[in-house]
């Protein structure tokens, strides 16, 4: 065997299918007798459904059936669910409306579901989608997340539209912090509303056989068993054992993907009810209107420091915007994901989080790439930076002197971090960032008339989604385990199952380094299987950045038990104790001998026990033949990835333009097992935090129209936008898994918005908002020059 | 219906469609090459690129009745003899794709940018690709694998 795969590299399985077309998307997929589908969606952000008149529609060329939310009632089929349960700080439960997949009393955003057209061809369901009357009585729509609460209820049954009013952490102990403190620093942030955007618009098919009762739902998704478990158990449709969900190639999730949507529900529904496959594919501008969106807070927050510099206290008052509709994941993005991660690298011995969660005419918000720790990491880098700033300290010596130095240190607020080394990162950054020649760098941008700044941003995450137990505990409606099975076939090649899912994260290749560089196997002799409920165990999917730390774990302990199998029949084919037999590089030894066997000579020992002829391969005693084993594996803690990244721009005052000229940064991911794919991650998530900071906006009017849906209205980064990033790492190994790994998914999108904020406001001295535009940063520096000409 | 006559990846076709179908659906639905693929309703996002008569072309901006007598190469037709074209190898080796939606029309466009800059500079390889959005990889090792197919187009 080769030297270690851990670490390596390696290209990827996964690219040859995408290179020549041959990746089979859920839109790709075309079953006999196949129906087309096509959605009546509300064109008002709140009105109330007088009647639907499906008459002339179903009478139309090709039109098999249009389903309505009545149709939907008579089969009992439930609605989709908030799968999080969050206690408000009075001992209350959240407050969640009902949500049906097809809404037959009132609609709540623009987009919301309300008919089903189902026709021979896609032309002739959208044709008689057009003959759908749909009479509305259009009420007053609650756009504005800061306005939520004062608005009329749109929910009957949830005051001020609140859903919860969480807190978290030591009220009185923070208000005796800030009594205590020289300095108090306040901030006001909105975290700007985005869509996730991945570029394969969702899409579902539904396929009901009718003699043997099995359902099968191809979807586009991150998470198939959840899907299926949400579906079958909440919306009522079909048993679980008879409901197969597929997810094949998914281009893309970021969040967005995590759970079931109406459509998938409805979608499956009608194939069953049809009696055959109906298949609908998502256009952008539905996908706009209809996915998840993600962030969308305001925020106000405070920082209570003593004049040497040391911060003794944080405040955070938030209030974040749900959507029409609480989503599946929507309760927690905004509470434990955020709440627990305010504090950042710093070591804050008080801390105080309130989070007022509001309902809106807008499209669901829910977990979207970082999901809740962008948030936390925005303000509190955004804060660190305007306390520096306000006390005349170096920005970067106030981190280093606020950091936690020492590990494992228990957060005065949730989270216990078992390693790090953030001095470490951020020395590297500095470093790598040149910050010590930042002002000769400054002068030159001034001699082209270009205002040169440098931002600083540090993060903390809590991956590897999670302790069952720690979850369960916080509201959790299911545990966050994670399985695996590894099947070695007779001629030794292995099929690997895992119940996460890869939409991009490249698991084909990095779980295949994992299970080789265990067994000792061939990297190309290894197989990944994954996205299909009737293959493999259950399994909870991918987000979190939780599938290596999770599942990868999953895999390495069932790649365990099958060396401990191995180790007892080698035992007997080499007639040596076992506790003798030695297992190396893809073999067993009987050191100081020249007794082997390989492993596949093992696997094959396992699938033909006996003799015969040449073959002679005994099992031990009672030992069941085969070589499968499998793996569920339950952390005992989250992992906590971390990094130090640094921003310079160069704005140009006459148009407002900012340009990102260099981006570095350094991140503690704990071992890599592949650097290639770790730096794909980081770069992804990059551009989505810096797409997030300077040109992508979801933007509501007050009417709750959606002005941005489209890739017309809402500016998805180019390659043109940014810059070559410079990347390094330090590792601290996790202790929290057997592999030492921390996840690296999110870490772009979490630490590059502050990142890029706080070089630009050093860059024009004065605040300005995300997404820092050309027109927002030119008329903020308008207003600078005129307050300043005013108080001249 | 519009009788279309074209050649695609070197195959000569002859369909019957409707008067109105793109030449993305054409390709996807009719020749079920789904290597071609649809991620936006308003010729943005460049998923759909295909070369028509050696060009790129965003295949939704298109009739199928306007390729009449025209030679399309989609992502599919670019293997040849079991080999990738040295861009499909290129992205390959730079970790140039990730969910490998946008990659077809990635590929496609790069080729033509390298058909027309012969030793484009970064500049040029991210002004030119700017017709194709891309969400996992933040570009940069696009950028990588087509400075790493310079000269081998």
């Amino acid at each position: 065997m080769a030297a270690s795969m851990i670490g390596s590299k390696v290209e990827r399985k996964e690219d040859k299918k995408f290179l020549t077309g041959k990746g089979r998307y859920t839109a790709d997929i075309t079953l006999h007798n196949q129906s087309y589908a096509v959605f009546i969606r509300s064109p008002h952000a709140r009105a109330k459904i007088k009647g639907i008149d499906t008459s002339k529609a179903k009478k139309a060329s090709g039109v098999i059936d249009v389903l309505t939310g009545k149709e939907l009632q008579e089969d009992k089929i439930g609605g989709l669910i908030a799968g999080w349960k969050i206690v408000s700080k009075d001992g209350t439960d959240m407050k969640c409306p009902a949500h049906p997949a097809l809404a037959s009393d009132t609609v709540n955003y623009v987009g919301d579901h309300v008919a089903l057209v189902i026709a021979e061809t896609l032309q002739q369901a959208k044709d008689a989608a057009d003959l759908v009357k749909v009479d509305y009585k259009v009420l007053k729509a609650v756009a504005s997340t800061a306005d939520a609460m004062s608005s009329e209820t749109i929910h009957e049954g949830i005051d001020k539209n609140l859903c919860f009013d969480w807190e978290l952490g030591d009220k009185a102990k923070t208000d005796e912090a800030f009594s205590n403190a020289d300095r108090v620093i306040e901030m006001n942030l909105v975290n700007n509303r985005l869509v996730p955007n991945a570029m394969e618009p969702r899409a579902s098919i539904g396929d009901y056989n009718s003699s043997s009762e099995e359902l099968t739902l191809y979807t586009t998704s991150q998470n198939p068993h959840l899907s299926r478990l949400v579906i079958s158990a909440f919306n009522a449709l079909h048993p679980e054992h008879k409901f197969r969900v597929i997810a094949p190639d998914v281009g893309g999730g970021f969040g967005s993907k995590i759970y079931p949507y109406s459509e998938d529900v409805v979608v499956a529904w009608a194939a069953k009810r049809l009696k055959r496959p109906v298949k609908w594919v998502c256009e952008r501008t539905e996908s706009f209107l209809s996915d998840c969106h993600g962030r969308d807070h305001i925020t106000k927050c405070s920082l209570a420091v003593k004049n040497d510099g040391t911060v003794t206290g944080l405040k955070v008052d938030t209030i974040a915007n749900l959507g029409g509709y609480a989503s599946l994941f929507a309760t927690v993005t905004p509470t434990y994901l955020y709440g627990p991660l305010v504090l950042g690298l710093y070591n804050i011995p008080a801390a105080y989080c309130n989070v007022k969660a509001v309902f809106t005419n807008t499209a669901p918000v829910d977990a979207y790439r970082g999901a809740g720790r962008p948030e936390a990491t925005y303000m509190i880098e955004r804060l660190m930076d305007r306390a520096a700033k306000e006390m005349g300290i170096d920005r970067a010596e106030f981190r280093k002197k606020n950091f936690i130095k020492q590990f494992p240190h228990q957060q005065c607020l949730v989270h216990n971090i078992d390693s790090g080394d953030y001095d470490a990162h951020f020395d590297k950054a500095l470093k790598l960032a040149d910050y010590a020649n930042f002002n000769k760098r400054k002068a030159e941008s001034a001699s082209k008339g270009k205002l040169r700044g440098i931002g600083f941003s540090t993060y903390i995450e809590a991956c590897g989604i999670a302790p069952s137990a720690a979850v369960m505990s916080l509201g959790a409606g299911v545990g966050l385990w994670e399985s695996a099975e590894i099947r070695f076939n007779p001629t030794g090649n292995i099929s690997v199952f895992t119940g996460t899912h890869s939409h991009g994260q490249s698991h084909d290749t990095t779980f295949a380094q994992i299970v080789s560089d265990k067994l000792g196997v061939p990297f190309e002799n290894i197989d990944l299987v994954h996205g299909d409920t009737d293959k493999g165990p259950f399994g909870m999917g991918t987000y979190g950045s939780r599938s290596l730390a999770v599942g990868g774990t999953a895999i390495a302990k069932a790649c365990d038990k099958i060396v401990e199998k191995g180790k007892a029949v080698a035992s007997k084919m080499l007639e040596a104790n076992v506790d003798e037999i030695e297992f190396k590089d893809g073999e067993f030894i009987v050191p100081n001998t020249n007794k082997k066997k390989t492993i596949g000579e093992i696997a094959f020992a396992c699938y033909l026990p006996g003799t015969y002829g040449e073959i002679k391969s005994p099992l031990p005693d009672g030992m069941e033949p085969g070589l499968k084993e499998t793996a569920f594996y339950d952390p005992v803690n989250f992992s906590f990835p971390a990094g130090s990244h640094i921003c310079e721009v160069e704005v140009d005052p006459t148009t407002g333009e900012t340009k990102v000229d260099t981006y570095t940064c350094v991140d503690d991911f704990g071992n890599l097992i592949n650097p290639m794919i770790v730096e794909g991650q980081i770069h992804g998530g990059l551009a989505q935090g810096i797409g997030q900071a300077l040109y992508e906006n979801a933007y509501y009017d007050e009417t709750g129209q959606l002005v941005t849906a489209s890739y017309m209205d809402y500016c998805m980064p180019r390659a043109d936008n940014f810059p070559e990033f410079r990347i390094d790492y330090t590792c601290t190994p996790a202790t929290s898994n057997p592999l030492g790994v921390k996840g690296c998914g999110e870490a772009g999108a979490i630490a590059s918005p502050p990142a890029v904020m706080n070089a630009v406001v050093d860059a024009i001295g004065t605040e300005v908002t995300m997404p820092a535009t050309a027109e927002k940063v030119w008329k903020a520096l308008k207003e600078k020059t005129s307050s300043a000409k005013k108080a001249a | 219906m519009v009788k279309v006559n074209l050649s695609v990846n070197g195959k000569q076709i002859e369909k019957e469609v409707p008067d109105n179908t793109l030449l993305a659906s054409f390709l996807r639905d009719n020749l079920n090459l789904t290597g071609t693929h649809i991620g936006c309703d308003t010729s943005q996002c460049g998923a759909c690129v295909v070369h028509v008569d050696g060009k790129s072309i965003k295949s939704c901006t298109m009739l199928a009745a306007d390729a009449e007598g025209s030679e399309v190469t989609t992502i599919e037709g670019l293997e040849k003899d079991g080999k990738l074209h040295p861009v499909q190898e290129s992205f390959k080796k730079h970790h140039g794709l990730q969910c490998g939606y946008c990659t077809p029309g990635m590929v496609m466009s790069s080729i033509d940018l390298l058909k027309t800059y012969k030793n484009p500079t970064d500049e040029e390889i991210r002004k030119g690709l700017e017709g194709n959005i891309c969400r996992c990889t933040g570009y940069h090792n696009i950028v990588a694998a087509v400075k790493g197919a310079i000269g081998k187009v």
